[in-house]
């Protein structure tokens, strides 16, 4: 029996999501025989922390705050272990700009982009460039904010018109944004898992299937009844054999630890092309990762006992 | 509650499970859902809303009466009443039409805004939003359509939906719905041999949009639905928050004249204690034409037996204690200084592509921003800096309302509304410097939307100084 204190919510826009990765994580942990230290995280979570006496940490938060690297380095300084990936990696995945360089640089497929910040526009006159950089990638194109999150602030440029305002949208999100060239294909999440001992295993592929006529529409996507999931995708053997190759290898490039998953497109000419990593993926009933792990024969309990072995692993590794 | 092998919960609430759930995990559920449960959409807009709960964060996104202002002791003091005279009853079931002294309260009020009603002309309601749903309940077929006000009640819009239908709004002005545009819209459905099962309107005060419906619009609508046959709901919660300004006739009152024995044709009438005494006991009131009322009736029954007696009996014992105008009085004093405290934040930190309405009373105010501002993007950049408001798209069903906010200003302080809308103000000023730099870039194909002195791309835009631009949308009449 382990303390486990389950790090959710915070401030970031994804709250509501962690919220219920957290929920779920903490009623396992408990089938599991834990004690269970609840934190939705804020000003206060030293004091909750050392008050709980917690030997170790689950992070189920994501976006800013929680899943790029910031709680992982607090953890670190009060040397309490923690699950899924390290600081670095975490730093590294959850800016999109910075994980599609890693990749690039690893000779990893990542759609062409072009990235500026908010102060080089400013400061640079970084506007009177963007004739060329949309000449470059042409439309459509895909404008975020770098900051992973959700599809929140992710708009579609089908002309130069539309993009001045898609930008003003993705700054609300980030001071850095990417526009990217749009990559027409299969949406495929691929979900990897770590072992305590040995190398991480891609777990069977998610795909995303748009039920919507329109295939620009990104909102359907994340509108209820609009997508649907399946688990494992359709797909020949030697391509999704070389699309869980490449996942494992970003995984590996980025340095990611415990679980992530890799968010990917299949494009039409059967490249597939890495969108991002997300170093701790939603954890609710139904997310992308408890689904492929349900798909591979591994029950939920079992996935959060696994994730926290890694943990446990990683420690005594650093010790 | 299974022990939870001496875990100790940091949280107060045990099963923490949040009602909230995301899109993935609703799809688990796909197979079972009923139908109509595909029309119930979950947002990013409400998730980003998710954050607001947090205290840190000044929040103009409720629609909140301020309860602090109703005294404590007298609250204690109404309900030992209760206690010592009606324990027994206030703690049964009672009529699904509700208690006799809470309908004579109900009358009461109506009398004193010019509309004559008869008890058994009347249901009531848990709150104003059960008068909505059960009209829906009773008129709506799937496909059928609902005509409203664009922009619409945030809260009603998915009450319509939940019964499947189509719903199509109508453009106001600083003067309300637009008549015209009705009629036109109306013509067009009849040519096409539809017509709407009702027409839902706030003509006091909107929500969200603070304007009211113009006395000769009014007659209009009435004459309207007269001469058509339909049915119109007035929703009219705020009236008795008047901040400035003669009253206005209700459409009720425009039907069913003073002194007039007969009831209403064809308009619904429902009303609250929400604004004017507490949203907390849930306590509104519909008056309808009496096949209608008779079927809303059955519709109750199903819903919820009856409304809260308890909260009932409070209403009664609230009544008969002493001047119900008095507390009204108290809270419109207060929201006045409110509202003013925005329109004057509002005048000092929005830039001159802002407009906004002027209402006269009520709760919000809606603003309108430059169209390449999304503001369900901007609050999620708001949310950073502490501050919330209600992105416009809630009030729409049809994709509109994307460049415009709903503000309230009756649930804050006026340091923090001052505050709140610095920071809003701070942030759309980035926005619109920042866009004007990317504008001048020379990839926008629209250059009538580019400033001829832009070139420069001044990093800072100037705030306009109060009252220096006539740029005020609405006025009462």
């Amino acid at each position: 029996m382990t303390r486990v204190a389950v790090l959710k919510g915070g401030r970031s826009l994804e709250r509501g999501v962690s919220l219920s990765s957290g929920a779920r994580v903490e009623d396992a942990l408990e089938r599991l025989g834990h004690d269970v230290v609840a934190v939705d995280v804020g000003a206060d979570l030293l004091e909750r922390l050392r008050d709980g006496a917690c030997e170790i940490a689950f992070i189920a938060l994501h976006g800013p705050g929680g899943e790029d690297g910031t709680v992982q380095e607090l953890l670190e300084v009060l040397e309490i272990p923690y699950t899924g990936s390290g600081v670095g990696a975490c730093a590294r995945c959850s800016d999109k700009v910075n994980a599609k360089h890693v990749l690039r640089d690893a000779g990893l497929p990542t759609p062409d982009w072009v990235a500026f910040s908010e102060s080089a526009l400013r400061e640079l006159g970084a506007g009177n460039a963007l004739g060329a950089i949309v000449q470059r990638l042409e439309f459509p194109l895909v404008v975020k904010p770098a900051s992973h999150g959700s599809a929140l602030g992710i708009k579609f440029a089908r002309s130069a018109a539309d993009v001045p305002a898609a930008l003003v949208a993705a700054f609300s999100y980030d001071h850095k944004v990417l526009l990217e060239r749009h990559v027409e294909g299969r949406e495929l999440a691929i979900s990897i898992l770590g072992r305590p001992a040995g190398e991480p295993e891609a777990l069977p592929i998610v795909e995303a299937i748009p039920r919507g006529q329109d295939f620009y529409d990104f909102a359907a996507r994340y509108d209820i009844g609009a997508t649907t999931f399946e688990c494992p995708a359709q797909l020949a053997p030697a391509l999704a054999a070389r699309a869980q190759e490449i996942a494992l290898a970003a995984y590996s490039v980025l340095g990611c630890y415990g679980f992530a998953r890799v968010d990917m497109i299949l494009a039409h000419d059967g490249e597939p092309q890495i969108l991002e990593l997300n170093p701790i993926p939603g954890l609710t009933e139904t997310s992308l990762l408890p689904q492929a792990a349900d798909a591979a024969g591994i029950e939920f309990d079992e996935l959060v006992e696994r994730i926290l072995e890694s943990a446990r692993v990683r420690s005594l590794q650093a010790h | 509650m299974r022990d939870r092998h001496g875990a100790v919960s940091v949280e107060g609430d045990k099963r923490r499970r949040p009602a909230r759930s995301t899109a993935h995990e609703l799809e688990r559920y796909g197979a079972l859902f009923a139908q109509r449960t595909g029309r119930m959409r979950s947002s990013a807009m409400r998730d980003l809303l998710v954050i607001t709960e947090r205290p840190e964060v000044i929040s103009l996104a409720g629609g909140l009466p301020d309860t602090t202002l109703f005294e404590p002791e007298l609250l204690r003091s109404l309900l030992e009443d209760v206690a010592s005279t009606s324990a027994a009853q206030a703690l049964q079931y009672g009529p699904t039409d509700g208690l006799q002294a809470v309908k004579d309260c109900i009358v009461e009020l109506m009398a004193a805004e010019g509309m004559p009603v008869a008890a058994d002309e009347l249901i009531v309601t848990t709150g104003g939003q059960q008068a909505i749903d059960l009209v829906c309940k009773t008129l709506l077929d799937p496909g059928d359509i609902v005509v409203a006000e664009g922009p619409t009640y945030p809260g009603a819009v998915p009450a319509f939906c939940s019964y499947e239908a189509e719903l199509i709004q109508i453009e106001m002005d600083a003067d309300g719905m637009q008549i015209d545009l009705l009629e036109r819209t109306l013509d067009a459905l009849a040519a096409d041999g539809r017509r709407p099962k009702f027409i839902y309107t706030i003509p006091t005060f909107q929500n969200p949009a603070g304007v009211s419906m113009s006395l000769p619009r009014r007659r209009r609508l009435v004459d309207l639905a007269r001469e058509r046959e339909l049915l119109v709901l007035e929703d009219n919660p705020y009236s008795m928050l008047r901040y400035e300004g003669v009253d206005l006739p209700t459409l009720r009152s425009l039907e069913v004249p003073r002194g007039s024995r007969d009831g209403g044709d064809f308009v619904i009438y429902t009303g609250t204690m929400s604004k004017i005494l507490s949203p907390g006991i849930r306590v509104g009131w519909v008056v309808a034409p009496r096949p209608v009322l008779a079927k809303i009736n059955l519709g109750k029954q199903s819903a919820d037996l009856c409304s809260s007696s308890l909260t009932q009996y409070f209403v009664a014992a609230y009544f008969a204690n002493g001047d119900w105008r008095d507390y009204i009085n108290l809270v419109r004093d207060r929201y006045r200084q409110r509202r003013d405290a925005m329109l004057d934040a509002l005048a000092t930190y929005l830039p001159a592509e802002a407009s906004w309405t002027h209402p006269g009373g009520g709760l919000f105010i809606w603003v309108t921003l430059p169209e390449y501002i999304d503001t369900t993007d901007l609050l999620a950049r708001a949310l950073r800096e502490n501050v919330a408001f209600v992105p416009g798209e809630a009030a729409f069903d049809d994709g509109r309302g994307h460049s415009s906010m709903r503000l309230n200003f009756s649930s804050s302080t006026e340091e923090r509304i001052r505050e709140g809308v610095l920071r809003i103000g701070k942030i759309i000023n980035e926005q619109v410097a920042l866009y004007r730099s990317l504008t001048g870039a020379g990839i926008q194909d629209r250059p009538h939307e580019v400033a001829a002195d832009d070139a420069s791309m001044a990093p800072v835009v100037s705030l306009p100084q109060r009252g220096q631009r006539p740029r005020k949308r609405s006025r009462e009449l």
